[in-house]
């Protein structure tokens, strides 16, 4: 039971905080993006193109914990 | 009256495997998720090959969006960032966005509503599949030294490739496939799972608290949300092609 609750507790926290950082960079990521759009709109393909493969690889993080809490959520 | 038949309509699942789960329904283990797929596969051929099947000079409606589709995956992605060989990868890209393309559509799809990509099976069998292409075009191209030049980035003092050469190599070659599998993974099952909650939530007020102001809440965000799915379906298929043509250049121009 205590092992079961642990393991609850776990997921649920496994998921939030791994969905800080990600958060954060997804927003630098974004912001970034549209600056340099607006700078520059003749570049805008090339600088969206890249905004979603930097999202991509720092969503895989937040993912990664979404995935630890179904691991988690499972071992419960 | 009719309160208890929809009690029952309502099922309220005991787990979240409860979504995911499908029983066998023919030999082999065939189940709803491998039927959808071979639909998926199906409608990728028929997508591709019937409306662009008879050339002609000015082509029909449906060849103007199958022309635009292929153009912008053969454009966008493959030549944009392969370059000038990216014509040798295309038998891989196009067909594979497209099958993701349906196979995630398939999430907000009437009558069918699961997304095929939520089981880790396919997404892992693709990861494999560029797993493979990646390593062999880096390795046919450069030999031996391709994984030499993979770990060892240029310009790191000595000492620093104690830690440089083990971290280099996981990220190459056991992170980059495992990501790409479980990106394309967990962003179905998050939507699914997002949309079941928001659906479930309107069915269980609509049946149990019939009043308009509290359903009306989940059904305007389960409303809401299938849009955001439909972004989220063609981002991920978009990525993915995306990623396998960033993986392959990074084969292909190894010593940056």
């Amino acid at each position: 039971m205590q092992a079961d609750a642990a393991a609850l507790i776990g997921a649920g926290l496994a998921y939030g905080l791994a969905a800080i950082g990600p958060g954060v960079g997804i927003g630098i990521v974004v912001g970034n993006a549209v600056q340099a759009m607006v700078r520059q709109p003749e570049m805008a393909g090339q600088v969206r193109t890249t905004m979603f493969l930097g999202i991509a690889f720092t969503e895989a993080l937040a993912l990664f914990g979404l995935l630890l809490f179904f691991i988690l959520f499972g071992a419960a | 009256m009719t309160v208890p038949i929809l009690a029952q309509i309502v099922e309220v699942p005991s787990n979240v495997n409860h979504l995911f789960d499908w029983p066998a329904v023919l030999p082999f283990g065939i189940n709803r998720v491998v039927l959808l797929m071979f639909l998926a596969t199906l409608a990728t051929f028929l997508f591709l090959y019937i409306p662009v099947r008879t050339p002609r000079v000015v082509p029909s409606k449906m060849g103007v969006v199958v022309e635009t589709l292929v153009n912008f995956v053969r454009n966008g992605i493959a030549r944009d960032i392969i370059g000038p060989e990216s014509a040798k990868y295309e038998w891989l890209l196009i067909p594979m966005f497209f099958w993701l393309l349906f196979l995630n559509l398939f999430e907000i799809t009437p009558l069918i509503h699961f997304p095929v990509t939520s089981r880790m099976a396919i997404p892992a069998f693709l990861a494999g599949l560029v797993w493979v292409t990646f390593v062999f075009v880096g390795l046919k191209k450069h030999g031996l030294s391709y994984i030499k030049n993979s770990v060892i980035p240029p310009g790191v003092p000595k000492p620093l490739l104690v830690l440089v050469i083990p971290i280099d190599f996981l990220s190459t070659f056991v992170i980059r496939p495992i990501s790409l599998a479980v990106r394309l993974f967990a962003n179905m099952i998050a939507g699914h799972i997002m949309l079941a909650v928001f659906f479930l939530t309107t069915a269980s007020y609509f049946v149990f608290e019939p009043k308009i102001v509290a359903f009306a809440i989940p059904l305007a965000f389960a409303i809401v949300i299938t849009a955001f799915e439909i972004f989220v379906a063609v981002l991920q298929a978009y990525i993915f092609t995306l990623l396998t043509a960033v993986y392959i250049e990074s084969s292909i121009n190894v010593e940056h």
